[in-house]
């Protein structure tokens, strides 16, 4: 039951999903491609680049899309959407409930100081697991990373940095 | 009943019109909820937006559940969320229906080709910034978390729990 599946292990990408989009990632990468196998890393990587550049939240895109991909159909879409969105459904209105208490809890604040090292590492580790030889595929690869790093570095528009990598991606591949 | 509506149709808008992250979707929303219908007063605003992005789940919606809830309970942040998740929903479908029949295509494939290093530079940057403000061991612990969960393949999910149980029982045992 692939749907069921499915649909618990979005669950789980949701509720440990802290630290935003990006952080996102690596869970998406653990379930999807290490855990289930139900895409490859190139898969996720295309899926990343379309959710920036769509509007909407990368996080819901990201959602949305993958759900499409694992079962080639609306319903898979409609099942991760729904997974994503349960826990700010859930969580997130008890904290509004609590938010006096919480607001200046100190152990909210403890427990946040020893898990943005972790999310900080989630991060790295999306990146380092797209690292490999399906998207550094030559060294023309290797320069757009370069340019693009340094273009992000310095708050270039991320849709313009990836528009202008898919023109350089036909001139230089095709 | 309105209100719901107006929810509904203003994080609707924000779904529908702002890219990327939902940290870069601050601005927008604060022109909406504060300075647009008064819903909140401005520190409270961000008072609430860091508990926000505290919490588990996109950033976005959490934004919506606790705008919703304040103005109108339960209700109220389940027609904030699905006025913020519709537009995505709709228009990523389209694009995975639409792309899926372009795969193999010599062009799409090439832009592709270009695309991938772009979006690793894309999340490299934000992992280098985030690891800049951390203190050296933890920035060690950063690095290493990073390669444990990319080349052992072990569950972030693990390193997430280690990290709420370290820092409440170090806020604890502080406390006394």
């Amino acid at each position: 039951m692939i749907y069921l599946q499915l649909f618990l292990s979005y669950l789980k990408i949701g509720f440990f999903g802290f630290g935003g989009g990006y952080a996102m990632l690596s869970l998406i990468q653990n379930e999807m491609v290490v855990r289930h196998g139900w895409m490859t890393e190139t898969e996720l990587a295309d899926i990343v680049a379309v959710s920036q550049m769509t509007p909407g939240p990368i996080a819901i895109n990201c959602a949305t899309y993958v759900g499409y991909t694992v079962t080639g159909n609306a319903w898979g879409s409609l099942l991760t959407t729904l997974a994503v969105s349960l826990p700010s459904l859930s969580i997130m209105v008890l904290i509004t409930i609590f938010y006096h208490k919480l607001k200046n809890s100190r152990t909210m604040q403890g427990a946040m100081q020893w898990m943005k090292p972790m999310i900080c590492g989630m991060i790295g580790a999306a990146a380092l697991m797209f690292l490999n030889g399906e998207t550094f595929i030559d060294w023309k690869s290797y320069i757009i990373f370069v340019i693009c790093f340094a273009a992000t570095w310095f708050k270039v528009d991320s849709i313009l940095m990836i528009c202008l990598s898919a023109i350089a991606g036909i001139l230089l591949y095709i | 009943m309105k209100t719901l509506f107006q929810l509904f149709w203003a994080f609707f808008k924000i779904g529908a019109f702002t890219f990327g992250s939902g940290y870069a979707m601050i601005p927008m929303i604060e022109k909406e909820v504060v300075d647009r219908r008064k819903w909140f007063d401005r520190d409270d605003f961000y008072d609430q937006f860091a508990l926000a992005s505290a919490a588990p789940g996109p950033f976005s919606l959490n934004t919506a559940v606790f705008v919703g809830y304040k103005l109108k309970g339960w209700w109220g942040a389940l027609f904030a969320v699905m006025g913020a998740v519709i537009p995505s929903f709709f228009i990523i479908l389209l694009i995975a229906i639409y792309l899926s029949d372009f795969r193999g295509n010599r062009y799409v494939e090439a832009a592709f080709k270009g695309i991938r290093p772009a979006v690793i530079a894309l999340i490299a940057v934000p992992f280098i910034n985030m690891l800049k403000k951390l203190p050296w061991y933890l920035m060690i612990l950063s690095v290493a978390v990073a390669l444990v969960i990319c080349y052992l393949g072990v569950s972030p999910i693990w390193f997430i729990l280690a990290g709420a149980v370290i820092g409440i029982v170090q806020s604890l045992y502080a406390k006394k």
